[in-house]
């Protein structure tokens, strides 16, 4: 009992230990961003392996997507003889809730784990510390085009997942299962607010995309410089983010749509 | 001998310094001076915290006791600005070479130059190469790190090092891994960028030859206290059992070749 209490209190020092020097690194990460403005070869660079790469699996995955909730959503709306809804419901879901979240969740295993592993990697090869010794802040000049890069991609990435999964949908249900082409469009126009769906939805991908390139590009940070250390780290990345995603997705959603 | 100039002429000045890793005392309250122009070598046996060292010096640990002062200034009490500024003084060539893996060997040459100057591309490029010359790597200026040996990427880290000119280099085991006919090129090399550059040279090598050859102070380290000084001549000839065991190579004598532990036979014959 006094083992585990004991246990109990080392963890929670050392969890606190962490989100301190997690809030540190962040501070320090952004102080970085106007120096990143003035650079924007490097930014650019960034959006290339952090975004453009992550085009393949976002575009795939949201289609496929896109093409289950064409097939569910009709299984559903048809036993209510309500299929021209179905623009509405596959629109619906994916703006506010699929688009963000699993282009989050995605981008987390995608780009994440990649993040990490090579800001990991770099500290165990000691290039970091030789950019300390050359005078460059190795936060400002790594980590914070990165976060950047990250921070711009994740909305563009979840408005790409939200786009290719409505032509998903639309292809089953209109293409597949026979709903009515027009019916398809003008009920998600009518129905989809741009306030309420599509603002609220973009805001969370920004939330999301903040948090998940800053686990990431701490984790690999403050990796324990070993291929052991980095192995770990990157696992957590992908594991605390999609906790993060989940858990803030919940919080966002009851105070976006929810009255509580 | 270095202790008696007078402060001025001394780059980095350690006095009293402690550092402990853990529970491990790595420095027990040593002190040394580094004087300016000259080649100064620390050795020691590995693992006795001679790359510690280098890093204390540069700023990136802090000392539990004792001061550095590095050009008249105390490292660590220094802004980061400053200190920043301090180091654009200081080339360190690191053990491992630390070079940036995503670019190819010009590039990394380069880094320094394109970060702290604004130099036209075109002066860049006759630095760069001049720089590449001088290590013997001109023509392998497209390879990318991966692609070079252990050997050559600690030469282009030296190359890097040296890039932006500065007042003082720490190399940190610059022989390791050279094949004799680039090992003294490399040696012949510190003595004459020390010379035309005047440089101050700090050598962190277990090379005794090569580097009583070019050093014109050597400290001797070992379990956290100075075990020897003087000029290579000097310790050559010391009396001490301890600095004729490094001098010589010997594996028998005072400095002991394990890490401290247990009694072997006990730890081979106990169950933990
Ligand atoms: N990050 C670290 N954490 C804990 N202990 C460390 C760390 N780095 C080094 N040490 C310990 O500090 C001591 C000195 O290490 P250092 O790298 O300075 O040795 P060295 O003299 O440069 O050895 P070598 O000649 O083999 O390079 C070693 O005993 C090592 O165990
Ligand atoms: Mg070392």
């Amino acid at each position: 009992m006094l083992q585990f209490l004991q246990n109990l209190g080392k963890t929670t020092r050392s969890s606190f230990a962490k989100l301190g020097r997690a809030s540190f690194f962040l501070t320090h990460t952004l102080a970085g961003i106007n120096e990143v403005l003035a650079r924007p070869n490097l930014l650019f660079k960034q959006m290339y392996s952090v975004g453009v790469l992550s085009f393949l699996i976002i575009t795939i995955s949201g289609l496929f997507v896109g093409m289950v909730l064409g097939l569910q959503g009709f299984n559903i709306l048809s036993d209510f003889g309500a299929e021209e809804s179905l623009g509405v419901m596959v629109a619906a879901s994916l703006v506010r809730e699929l688009g963000p979240v699993v282009a989050a969740l995605l981008f987390a295993g995608r780009a994440g784990s990649a993040l990490t592993a090579e800001i990991g990697l770099m500290k165990a090869t000691e290039q970091l510390s030789g950019m300390e010794m050359m005078a460059v802040d190795p936060i400002k000049r790594i980590i914070s085009p990165r976060f950047m890069a990250g921070f711009i991609s994740m909305p563009l990435l979840a408005a790409l997942f939200s786009a290719i999964g409505i032509m998903g949908g639309h292809m089953v249900g209109v293409g597949m299962l026979g709903v009515d082409d027009g019916a398809f469009w003008s009920q998600m126009q009518a129905s989809i607010d741009f306030q309420e769906d599509i603002i609220n939805g973009m805001l969370k991908s920004v939330v999301f995309g903040f948090v998940v390139s800053w686990i990431a590009l701490f984790e690999g940070y403050d990796a324990i410089p070993t291929s052991e250390g980095v192995s770990r780290a990157t696992t957590r990345t992908v594991v605390n983010s999609a906790f993060s995603v989940l858990a803030l997705d919940f919080i966002l959603t009851a105070l976006m749509f929810g009255d509580i | 001998m270095a202790n008696s100039a007078s402060p001025e002429d001394n780059i980095v000045s350690i006095s009293n310094l402690s550092f402990s890793r853990g529970p491990r005392k790595i420095f027990d309250g040593i002190s040394l001076d580094i004087q300016r122009g000259k080649i100064t070598a620390i050795m020691g046996p590995s693992g006795t915290g001679k790359t510690t060292l280098l890093k204390l010096i540069g700023g990136q640990l802090a000392p539990d006791r004792g001061q550095i002062h590095v050009d008249g200034q105390n490292v660590h009490r220094l802004s980061t600005k400053d200190l920043y500024a301090l180091r654009k003084r200081m080339g360190m060539l690191f053990q491992s070479g630390a070079l940036l893996t995503d670019m190819n060997v010009y590039n990394n040459v380069a880094f320094p130059l394109r970060e702290h100057t604004h130099l036209p591309e075109s002066m860049i490029r006759s630095l760069v190469l001049m720089k590449l010359q001088a290590v013997g790597l001109r023509g392998a200026r497209h390879l990318m790190p991966n692609e070079l040996s252990g050997g050559m990427a600690r030469r282009v880290a030296l190359a890097r090092a040296i890039a932006l000119d500065p007042l003082m280099i720490m190399y940190d085991e610059p022989f390791t891994g050279q094949d004799p006919i680039s090992m003294g090129a490399l040696v012949h090399l510190i003595k004459s960028l020390n010379t035309t550059l005047s440089l101050t040279s700090i050598i962190v090598s277990h090379d005794v030859q090569e580097t009583a050859a070019i050093a014109d102070y050597i400290y001797v380290l070992s379990e956290g206290k100075i075990i020897g000084q003087g000029s290579p001549q000097e310790l050559q000839q010391s009396d001490s059992a301890w600095v004729q065991q490094f001098m010589h190579g010997d594996a028998d004598g005072p400095v002991h070749f394990h890490y401290p532990a247990a009694d072997y036979l006990d730890d081979l014959l106990s169950s933990k």
